[in-house]
């Protein structure tokens, strides 16, 4: 094999084209090779720092893959019980006008234990940000089926598929969310290309700006892989997303009232 | 000036909230505590102290709501009523892990299950012993008049921030339901942020100009530190055993029979005790305030000259165990009264009682 040749580069910040976010603590994450969640926290580390919120940033760690998040990006942080991490959020909001506050939230916490706070937090309006991680299935408990759980998809608790007979529907919570009042901004995104990872970072950082700005609340869900969960390559876990999960969670802005407002 | 007002014992609870610097009350109706929230509402305090009111959507929210607020810091407390606090208990097991202060107020009514909206004192063990899952304790304050709602909101708060854990205040439909003189507690102002970062160095409010992030959580992966966390507990609940009990003794010096009740029971058993003394009967009272810690030191103090103990009770008889582990004898005879269903016990009946036992335990009637 040839040797690689090595170049010496004088790294500025002119000729910078890509490097670890600030705000992303230099440790080993706990995350299976090839899960979407380490992009995603990648995303909300850079967001924030942009934003100039390091400071005034608090987050609020669900229960289930992404419950060591707080070891993984340098602010505040607040472990909340299963689900309800946006009760967690609208209080400290309330109490902490001033502050961004965020919930970080998998479709078992959100979707399923938690629905209540989550709706009832978006029909207050409740000036947070909510960042949904939808792998349509329970990545730390050992791949049960999760709300989002499409039909005919094999979970360990779905052996033969999901069956709309015994078991329902995904649960299209960002469709739901859109119909409430209180609700600014819902998105829908996924982090499997280069260009998608940037739409999401965009999505993350407005959501982000809302909350800071007292805008109401937005939801920002993430479309992403458990390759573990789903017992597949991350490559081939990639490709099943975009052509079993897309197609049930389209991609896209569902709400953005901050449009029409300017 | 003095502030005396007559008042029923939730809307003091609402009153004694704002005034002693809350920073937030988080709710959901319940009778028969939904004065709480109502006089609140009606107090409108966003508007003079800055203090936020919300009410939930249910009582596991506003547990939640109280553990995100007093992750920041803040003085923030909640109310509910025995069905209510039964879906709370996760979260009280949560705070307590976290060792978050804040203060929760429990005015009981009759269960199991929907049980009755009427007054019972059957709450004790959930109250007392936990409720919620791992090894953790709350000091728990049992008023039993008015002016005690006033107070003991103050103190539940001092007593939160002393030692990082959610206090909780056992009232019941009696004391929370009837009307009596109240004085007022003097308006104290809200903490500013600033005091809230020196005084709670811990709190998750943004990192400001702090070098490093604060977690605030009850998750211990590894065992050595689950266990090292656990242990640190445990002193924080000896302390408390040391320095927090409360206690009120009536008559207690010469008696050979001891009234043991607290709350709406100890007001019924003190007219017991006046009535027993005036027949010319050795009988004293001993209420405990504090729940937990007990006031095991008293009862066994009284246990070297008495004949026996009555545990009196709106329930089945919860706290007679407390009060048989401090008596320490099986000698010594400890008998429960109590009515439930929201039948409050007459002081004629707690005597009639007090009197049957006497006679089968070799009293002198």
């Amino acid at each position: 094999m040839a040797e690689t040749p090595i170049f010496e580069v004088n790294e500025t910040d002119a000729n910078r084209v890509y490097a670890r976010p600030r705000l992303l603590l230099d440790t080993t994450m706990h995350y299976c090779p090839g899960c979407s969640h380490g992009t995603v926290h990648k995303l909300v580390a850079e967001a924030i720092d942009e934003l100039g919120a390091e400071d005034k940033a608090i987050g609020i760690t669900p229960v289930g893959c992404a419950a060591f998040l707080y070891n993984y990006i340098d602010i505040d942080w607040v472990q909340a019980s299963h689900g309800r991490a946006p009760s967690v959020a609208t209080a400290m909001k309330r109490l902490c006008p001033d502050k961004l506050v965020f919930t970080y939230q998998g479709d078992g916490d959100l979707a399923a234990i938690g629905t209540a706070e989550a709706i009832h937090a978006a029909n207050r309006g409740d000036n947070i940000a909510v960042i949904f991680i939808n792998n349509a299935i329970y990545g730390m408990t050992g791949g049960q089926m999760a709300p989002t759980t499409l039909l005919g998809m094999k979970t360990a608790t779905t052996p033969l598929g999901r069956d709309a007979a015994l078991n329902g529907y995904p649960f299209k919570v960002a469709d739901m969310l859109t119909l409430l009042d209180g609700v600014t901004y819902v998105t829908r995104q996924s982090v499997n290309t280069p260009a998608n990872v940037r739409k999401a970072k965009k999505a993350i950082k407005k959501a982000f700006e809302n909350s800071i700005n007292n805008r109401g609340f937005s939801f920002v869900e993430i479309v992403a892989t458990c390759n573990s969960g789903w017992k597949m390559t991350p490559v081939g876990a990639n490709r099943w997303m975009e052509e079993n999960m897309h197609p049930t969670y389209p991609l896209g802005d569902l709400k953005d009232l901050t449009v029409t407002e300017k | 000036m003095e502030d005396i007002k007559l008042m029923k014992g939730n809307e003091v609870l609402a009153h004694a909230a704002v005034r002693c610097g809350a920073d937030g009350y988080f709710g959901y109706p319940i009778t028969p505590q939904s004065e709480v929230l109502e006089t609140l509402t009606e107090l409108r305090p966003w508007e003079t102290t800055g203090m936020v009111v919300l009410q939930a959507e249910s009582e596991v929210a506003s547990i939640n709501m109280v553990y995100g607020g007093a992750s920041a810091g803040k003085r923030v407390m909640t109310s509910t009523s025995s069905p209510g606090l039964s879906l709370m208990c996760e979260g009280l097991s949560y705070l307590a892990g976290a060792e978050l202060p804040c203060v929760v107020i429990d005015v009981s009514r009759g269960g199991p299950g929907l049980g009755t909206i009427q007054a019972s004192q059957a709450d004790y063990f959930q109250v007392v012993k936990g409720g919620g899952h791992g090894d953790y304790r709350m000091p728990v304050l049992a008023p039993n008049s008015v002016q005690e709602m006033n107070d003991f909101v103050d103190l539940a708060f001092e007593l939160a921030f002393k030692y990082l854990n959610p206090v909780m205040i056992l009232a019941d439909g009696v004391i929370g339901q009837m009307m009596e003189k109240v004085h007022l507690s003097p308006q104290k102002p809200r903490r500013t942020e600033e005091q809230i970062r020196q005084e709670c160095p811990w709190a998750a409010l943004g990192k400001g100009d702090r070098k490093t992030r604060n977690i605030v959580t009850s998750c211990y992966i590894d065992p050595e530190t689950m266990e090292r966390h656990n242990h640190k507990l445990q002193a924080k609940y000896d302390r408390m055993e040391r320095e927090e009990v409360r206690y009120e003794e009536m008559e207690t010096a010469d008696a050979e029979y001891i009234l043991v009740a607290y709350g709406a029971s100890s007001r019924i058993c003190a007219k017991v005790v006046e009535d027993a003394r005036k027949d010319g009967l050795k009988v004293g009272l001993i209420r405990p305030i504090t729940l937990f810690p007990f006031p095991t030191d008293a009862i066994r103090q009284a246990a070297r000259y008495a004949k026996g103990f009555l545990s009196v009770e709106l329930s089945m008889g919860q706290m007679i165990e407390d009060v048989k582990l401090a008596v320490g004898n099986a000698d010594i005879p400890v008998r429960h009264f109590g009515r439930t269903g929201g039948i409050i016990h007459s002081p004629r009946e707690v005597y009639e009682a007090l009197k049957q036992f006497m006679t089968e335990t070799g009293g002198k009637l």
